[in-house]
């Protein structure tokens, strides 16, 4: 069979097979299986063995480029947090993150108390934004939060607030939760934070970065790690919840069985030219 | 179909459309998008960096020294000792010596005087490479070579044959960087295993990479959709 036609085949055919893959399922979805991974097991499973009541770092380091992948996994760390009664501190390290942070933050508390259950801010979360400086700002923080951050997200001084009275230095919290879409994030958090003062840390993070991180959940380094979006949907699942990433898995699985199949034509297209010419 | 009335969910819309439409073919569409993109971003991270960095971490600090009130609350701050008895997280007016820095580094604009960011910039690699080097060497390298010894025979021996593949892979992966004899024989055969193992890492690593691109393009679909369409 003569496949060089391939090789001229205007790659705009491919970009709508792509588009039509992911609008198809949006539109319609076909509930593909979806089985949570041992990584993503294994991150459930340490916030789960946080006890209830303790104080959470919970470190978003990510802007709107991230945005489908490390929202869906923000929300719904807080909200399994929260369920334990769990008091979130959370800080951010992109200077674009802040306002989509604090929205999405704001939005997920919005939710719960709409669900009937109370959350007051600066009792059980507090928001204390961004802080420039990356891995100087993980640094100091180990000298004293208040040190890193003397200001919240809202203008009050932390020293103002409830929670952040019960909070000294990296000692105070339970558990690091990063959400990271890379410079600074899980990488730096590990090197300067759980390594030096010795923090627990679980990390979700874009797909992109994750092969980066999968030696620190080998080491131990990393309690669990949620993966892109595929992460983010098991852990939906794991928690019973539908959002966003769950939505998206069937639209993204479909993409990646064509680009699979992309890639294998290529290679046939490749094989049969070269078995043709040394004919 | 419930069609949005927000003006700003409008333009995020058509600006999305626009920036698909050099899938077609390149058109002044996505060209003023973006220009736009271009433009409103550095604006954006202009105004965000003084707002989130000069003015809280420098100028409020100084200010609520020299002033003896805080620029927040306009509240007396009593700061005994003086403007330089400075602790840990209350640096008081030595923060003029970061501001001092900081200025030099627009020394570059001018280039009789250029040299003088240089002692600034001094300042940033220094701190950054000592505060790199310590947490590399603490956070992957000891806490690696450590993770990397692992026992091969276990009861489980899925366990251990993962142990073995393990150890396979890394000492194959680094003979393959071992350029100082050329790579003949039994070296030949343990590198050209090593490239194998590293075949299976970069293709990990693309189809991750291809997870992210494709979770972006989702992402956009579900904002058109659902906040612009009101498809939900």
């Amino acid at each position: 069979m003569n496949l060089t036609w391939l090789e001229k085949l205007d790659r705009r055919w491919l970009f709508l097979i792509v588009g039509l893959l992911v609008l198809g399922p949006l539109l319609r979805p076909i509930g593909l299986p979806l089985v949570p991974t041992k990584p993503v097991r294994q991150f459930y499973e340490a916030i789960e063995a946080v006890p209830d009541g303790a104080i959470v770092l919970m470190s978003c380091d990510y802007d709107p480029g991230g945005k489908p992948e490390t929202v869906p996994m923000t929300k719904t760390a807080l909200r399994q947090l929260w369920d334990k009664k769990c008091r979130v501190v959370i800080t951010c390290l992109w200077t674009g993150g802040s306002g989509l942070v604090d929205e999405t933050v704001e939005s997920t508390a919005e939710e719960y108390r709409a669900s009937g259950k109370t959350l007051v801010y600066g009792k059980d979360y507090v928001n204390l934004g961004f802080k420039a400086g990356y891995e100087a700002v993980m640094v100091l923080m180990g000298k004293g939060i208040g040190n890193a951050f003397p200001q919240d997200h809202r203008a009050n001084p932390t020293a103002s607030l409830p929670l952040m009275r019960e909070v000294r230095d990296y000692s105070s919290f339970a558990l690091l939760v990063n959400i990271s879409a890379g410079y600074p994030g899980t990488k730096e958090w590990v090197q300067q934070v759980n390594s030096r003062f010795h923090l627990p840390m679980v990390s979700g993070c874009t797909a992109v970065s994750a092969p980066e991180y999968y030696p620190y959940l080998q080491s131990g380094q990393l309690r669990g790690l949620l993966g892109g979006m595929a992460g983010a949907a098991e852990y939906e699942k794991l928690r019973n919840e539908k959002g966003s990433a769950t939505e998206g898995m069937d639209a993204q699985s479909l993409a990646h069985v064509f680009v699979a199949l992309c890639i294998l034509m290529g290679n046939v297209v490749q094989w049969t030219k070269r078995r043709g010419a040394g004919a | 179909m419930n069609l949005t009335q927000d003006l700003g969910v409008w333009l995020a819309a058509l600006l999305t459309l626009f920036v698909f439409s050099f899938l077609y073919k390149d058109n002044p569409l996505y060209k003023f998008a973006e220009h736009l993109f271009v433009g409103v971003s550095a604006g954006y991270y202009i105004v965000l960096n003084v707002w989130t960095v000069v003015v809280p971490n420098l100028w409020d600090p100084l200010v609520r020294t020299f002033t003896g009130r805080d620029p927040v609350t306009n509240a007396v701050v009593t700061q005994a000792g003086g403007p330089f008895n400075a602790s840990v997280g209350d640096y008081r007016a030595w923060f003029l010596i970061p501001a001092l820095l900081g200025v030099l580094l627009f020394s570059r604009l001018v280039s009789r005087i250029e040299w003088v960011s240089r002692w600034a910039l001094a300042m940033i690699i220094g701190v950054y490479a000592g505060l790199k080097t310590t947490g590399f060497a603490q956070g992957d390298l000891v806490a690696q070579v450590q993770a990397s010894m692992q026992p091969l025979w276990t009861p489980d021996v899925w366990t251990g044959v993962n142990a073995i593949l393990f150890t396979i892979g890394l000492l194959t992966s680094l003979l393959f960087f071992f350029y100082s004899r050329e790579h003949k024989g039994a070296l030949g055969v343990l590198a050209r295993t090593g490239t194998v193992f590293l075949m299976v890492s970069f293709g990990a690593g693309y189809g991750y990479t291809v997870m992210s691109r494709l979770s972006l393009l989702i992402g956009r679909f579900q904002f058109l959709l659902e906040d612009w369409l009101g498809m939900k």
